[in-house]
Order: structure tokens, then C-alpha cells, then sequence
């Protein structure tokens, strides 16, 4: 017997009961984002009006520290860059799971509904409470979302989920949501359409520790949840025929991974608002740089905090007047990309 | 056909009583339109069986029933005696494999990678991937001779090679049996006898039981032990080629005027087709 072949570019691991493969260029990938992310929020936790050195920013988050800069730090900056942390981890784990049920990189939580349907939840609360009703911002969203991502799905059951017609249901479904938020965008004050513009946009200030909490105990529960399925996953990349036919009971393994997508989105985008591209580009930047068939979910949520993270620093430091809304920063790093990754897709299929 | 003599056509040798796989009062269909009706069929155990009729028969909608990706619109799949669609999905694809007539496989995915998910319905969530899986992945990988191309992504390769790759995944798999839906599809005539002689080997050496959708009678005749003739979702005739293969069924299921010579290489029946007019 010759030797046996170990599986390509992965290693076998032990860990108690549990026996599986891991990627070391994955593993490598995932911890230099780690540490990358780790300089750009001490960075970003000390820059602002009252700038704090990143010795003085690690002191005060390990414990020292001034009252000033503690105040500064754990009360004001901090709730704003694990939000960031957390939305931009939430997007992209999101993203990796739409995009591998879905079997097409073009995917992303936008198709399942969730996005235009939190903008609509949102954006109407703005218009019909006006300033009054904007602590119920997050709740509308949220609710939105998770009604209209449901709108989805029923619409494309068709005695089961085909990936390609929830995908078409959902741009057709989006369409129709985002006539909706244009229609009390029109109808609005004009205050009350600016302030609903800008949440449109997608923005990371202001966050608070009322809003990181709940975001972090969903994020708890969800991502493990993501984790589960990767191995259900794997076999869902083939042609339906092929998964069922290697044991996967499809439409229970789709709805699980849908509902994870759909919690994650909603989590995230009721807490920030849409913040573009991040559940689309991150996933694809990951699958490049880990390599492999579909995009890697613990990988794609370390670089998508740190793309967050570096968008929100970026919009603070190119306007520090009038804080550009994180979103906007993403678009323009995403759509170059998008346009990038559709020139590619389209010469590959004409090749 | 009101020929009697066709429909008692000699039985293929069942060598058991009780076949493992079996469909009774099968009907299908999608949506509206009833594709298959009324069908009975027993799968001999350790033989090819080859089906074979027109586009749009029905074959390759009775392999989706038989590999349980279909729920019979009446009648039932049995295997070892037990309706398959109410056994459990993973309980299936541990003794049916079943390759579609296209498989799609990710961009990016590996030969090996590929090999490895055969291994799926054997692994849990705590046990992704093992020792033995690795000794028999890298066995199948062997002996569909694809451990060179190991490494290689499955979209790089050309038809033949893919699906050599795909057969390694159902060798890897394990199933006792093995449904392939037309898989000489696309490929040139040198490539066509290669897949076919690995799927009569895989037969041969590995004992599996083989059912599939061939288009080309001649290759049907020539690599099925027993070949089964569809036509309007019904089964018109079936048993060993010689008996199926007769001038009289190629113009009955197929519409065809035929001579049925001797094939010179194997002496299996050859079918040449007349000119029309």
C-alpha cells in the first residue's frame, strides 16, 4: 500500500471527541487578521477630538487609566468599535452562508430580504414617529427584516427552497420593499428624511453600550450556530441531486442555514443600519485568501470586523468634520470590487 | 404490441429471490404531467442493468426515483423490503450512490476534496474526517487511477477525467449500489469505453450493483447484463441484451428500422440502423 494522501492543504485534528480537518493557511489567514483588527480598534479607540495614546488606550482597557480617559475609552469609543467589530463579523459570516446555499458568489443577505426590509422598518418609524420614536429604530428594523426575509422564503417554496428562485424571489420581493422606503422618503419632513437618509447609509457612531449588548449575546448564540452547519455545508455546495444522494436532508439543512443567514443580517443591520458590500466582498476576499471551494466562515468574520473597523476609522479620518457614514466607505471599496469580480465571472463562463 | 412472446421474454437469472432494490405500482411525475405509470421493476443484485429507451421515456426519472431523490407520485420504492422515502436520507446514501447526469462541482474544489465527500453520509458532526476515511479516499483515488490529479481542481480537468472523478467520489462512497444517469454524456467514443470499462470493473472487482440510463444501444449491449426497454413511461421489454436487442423491439420502443448483426469484438447483439426511405 503506498502512503496514504493526506487531505490537500489541510490537517487532521483531534480535539476531545471531536475529529475533523483544519487549514493551517486558514488558521495563519484568520490569526494575522485577528492581530490586524486588534491595532486598527486601539488605534481607532484612541483617535478622536481628545486623542489618546494606544499604550494609555490598552492600559485602559486592561484596567488602568485615567477617570478622564476611562470615561473616554470604556463609555464613549469603546461601545463604537465592537459594534463596528460585531456588525462587520455578523455580515460577513452571513454573507460566507448565503453565498455557499445559494452556490453563487453574487449572493449575499441583501437577496434573502433582509436588508431592504430592515430599511423599510426602519425608515418608517422615522417618517410616521418622527424624533420622538428614534429609540424604536432598532426594533423596526429588526422586525423588517425578519418579516420580509419570511416573505421571501414562503414566496419561494415551490414544494421546496430552490436556491436560484429564492434568489430571484428576493431581488423581486427587495424591489418592491425599496419602492417603499423611497414612498415615505417622499412623503417625509425634510428633517425627518435626512435623519433617515443617513441611517440608509449605514453608520457605526453613536453606538452604545444598550445597543452592543444585545447585539453580543445574539452574535453568541448565532455564530456557533453558523459554525454547526459548516459541515452540512460542504456537501450543499454540489447540485441538489448530489447532496441528497451523499445523505443531506436538503430542505431541513437549507432552513437552518437560511435562518442563521437571515438572524446574523438582521442582528447587524438593525444595530447599524445597511452597511454595504461587507456581506458580499468579504466572503470572496477570504475564499481568495484562504483558498479552497467555498468561502471560510470563522475567516470571513475576523476580516470582516477589521474591514468595518478600518471603514468606520477611514470615514472619521478623511472627513473629521462631519463623519461619513461607514457605509459609504465600504461601497466604495466594494463596488470596484463587485464590478471586478463580475468582469471575471463573465469572462470565465465565455472562456 | 400485442406480441405475447415479447412480454414472456426470457428473464434475466435472478440470483436471489428477493432483490434488494424494487419498485412496485411506481408512478411519477412532475407537477401535472404523469411521466412514469404503473411500473414494476426488480434491480438483479451484483449486475448492470442498463435502461435504455427515447428521450423523454421516462429513465431517467425512474433512477431519480429508485436513488430516492423523486417521492412516487403512487407505488413505492422498496429497499431490503422498507419504502425508501420513509428511510432516513444518510440511511440511503450508505447503500444507494447516485450520480446525476451533469454533476455540478464548485469552482476551486479539488480531486481529492471532491473524493473526500463520498465519505459524507459515514461522518457526524464530531467525526469529520478519520484515519479510515483517509485510507479509503486515497484507495479510490487509486483505483479510478486519478491519485495524480489529486490536486488538481475538478474544473480544470476534461470530461473524461471528470468523471473518473466523480466515479472515485461514489467508489469512496462505498454504496453497494451505484445509479448512473447517462455517464458517457459529452464525452468522445475513446472516452465513453473508458468510463464504461471502470464501471464494469467496478462491478467486476468490487461486486456493486449498477444501474444505468444509456443512450447508446450498442455500449448498453455490450456492458449490461440486463437491459431494460422503456418507452411512454411504461417498460416494454426487458432481459438479457439478446433477448431486448431483436429487429422487432428496435422498431416497436425506438420507431427504428435496424439489422441486429453479431457484434464482431464481443458477439453482444449489434444494432445498425437502416437508412430511411
Amino acid at each position: 500500500m503506498t502512503q496514504l494522501l493526506s487531505p490537500p492543504g489541510r490537517r487532521a485534528v483531534h480535539i476531545g471527541r471531536y475529529a475533523g480537518t483544519v487549514s493551517p493557511r486558514a488558521v495563519l489567514v484568520g490569526l494575522a487578521g485577528l492581530a490586524l483588527t486588534a491595532v486598527v480598534a486601539v488605534y481607532s479607540i484612541g483617535h478622536g477630538s481628545f486623542t489618546i495614546a494606544p499604550g494609555d488606550v490598552v492600559d485602559t482597557l486592561l484596567g488602568g487609566g485615567t477617570p478622564a480617559q476611562k470615561l473616554i475609552v470604556l463609555d464613549l469609543r469603546l461601545p463604537r468599535i465592537l459594534t463596528a467589530l460585531l456588525v462587520g463579523a455578523a455580515l460577513a459570516i452571513s454573507g460566507a452562508l448565503t453565498q455557499t446555499f445559494a452556490r453563487n458568489p453574487l449572493a449575499s443577505p441583501d437577496v434573502l430580504g433582509v436588508t431592504h426590509g430592515a430599511s423599510l422598518g426602519a425608515v418608517a418609524v422615522i417618517v410616521a414617529g418622527g424624533g420622538a420614536a428614534i429609540g424604536m429604530v432598532p426594533l423596526a428594523a429588526l422586525a423588517g427584516a425578519l418579516v420580509t426575509a419570511t416573505l421571501v422564503y414562503v414566496l419561494a417554496w415551490r414544494r421546496g427552497i430552490d436556491g436560484f428562485r429564492l434568489v430571484l424571489v428576493g431581488i423581486g420581493v427587495g424591489e418592491v420593499v425599496t419602492a417603499g422606503v423611497s414612498w415615505f422618503l417622499v412623503r417625509a419632513e425634510i428633517v425627518d428624511a435626512t435623519r433617515a437618509t443617513i441611517w440608509l447609509n449605514g453608520s457605526v457612531a453613536g453606538a452604545e453600550w444598550d445597543q452592543v449588548r444585545p447585539l453580543s449575546i445574539g452574535l453568541a448564540v448565532l455564530i456557533p450556530l453558523a459554525v454547526a452547519t459548516a459541515f452540512t455545508l460542504q456537501a450543499m455546495q454540489f447540485d441538489d441531486d448530489v447532496a441528497r444522494s451523499l445523505g443531506v436532508r436538503l430542505q431541513a439543512a437549507r432552513l437552518a442555514v437560511v435562518l442563521t443567514a437571515v438572524a446574523l443580517a438582521a442582528a447587524a443591520v438593525a444595530a447599524a443600519g445597511p452597511i454595504e458590500f461587507v456581506a458580499f466582498v468579504v466572503p470572496q476576499i477570504a475564499l481568495r485568501l484562504c483558498g479552497g471551494s467555498r468561502p471560510p466562515l470563522i475567516v470571513s468574520a475576523v476580516l470582516g470586523a477589521l474591514l468595518v473597523a478600518v471603514a468606520d476609522l477611514a470615514a472619521r479620518l478623511a472627513l473629521p468634520e462631519r463623519e461619513l457614514p461607514v457605509g459609504l466607505v465600504t461601497a466604495m471599496v466594494g463596488a470596484p470590487y463587485l464590478l471586478w469580480l463580475l468582469i471575471r465571472t463573465n469572462r470565465r463562463v465565455s472562456a | 404490441m400485442t406480441d405475447p412472446s415479447l412480454a414472456d421474454a426470457p428473464v434475466a437469472p435472478a440470483p436471489r429471490p428477493e432483490p434488494r432494490l424494487r419498485a412496485r405500482g411506481l408512478q411519477l411525475a412532475y407537477g401535472d404531467a404523469v411521466v412514469v405509470d404503473g411500473l414494476d421493476l426488480d434491480i438483479a443484485d451484483g449486475a448492470v442493468t442498463a435502461v435504455v429507451g427515447p428521450n423523454g421515456c421516462g429513465k431517467s426519472t425512474l433512477l431519480r426515483a429508485l436513488g430516492r431523490l423523486l417521492k412516487p407520485r403512487a407505488g413505492e420504492v422498496l429497499l431490503d423490503g422498507h419504502r425508501i422515502d420513509r428511510m432516513p436520507t444518510r440511511e440511503v446514501a450508505r447503500i444507494i450512490g447516485m450520480l446525476p447526469q451533469s454533476p455540478v462541482a464548485p469552482d476551486g474544489l479539488t480531486v481529492a476534496d471532491l473524493v473526500m465527500r463520498g465519505r459524507h453520509p459515514h461522518q457526524n458532526w464530531f467525526r469529520q474526517w478519520s484515519p479510515a476515511d483517509q485510507k479509503i479516499v486515497t484507495e479510490a483515488l487509486e483505483w479510478t487511477d486519478m491519485r495524480e490529479l489529486a490536486d488538481r481542481p475538478v474544473d480544470t480537468l476534461s470530461g473524461g477525467q471528470r468523471q473518473r472523478a466523480w466515479i472515485s467520489m461514489a467508489v469512496a462512497q462505498g454504496t453497494e449500489v451505484l445509479l448512473l444517469d447517462e455517464p458517457t454524456t459529452y464525452l468522445d467514443l475513446s472516452h465513453q469505453i473508458d468510463v464504461l470499462d471502470l464501471v464494469a470493473r467496478l462491478h467486476r472487482e468490487r461486486d456493486r450493483t449498477i444501474v444505468m440510463v444509456l443512450h447508446d444501444l450498442n455500449l448498453a449491449a455490450r456492458y449490461a447484463d440486463h437491459v431494460v426497454a422503456m418507452r411512454d413511461g411504461r417498460i416494454v421489454a426487458q432481459g438479457p441484451p439478446a433477448s431486448v436487442f431483436t429487429v422487432e423491439l428496435l422498431e416497436e420502443v425506438f420507431g427504428l428500422a435496424a439489422l441486429v448483426v453479431p457484434d464482431p469484438a464481443t458477439g453482444t447483439p449489434l444494432v445498425v440502423p437502416l437508412p430511411r426511405g
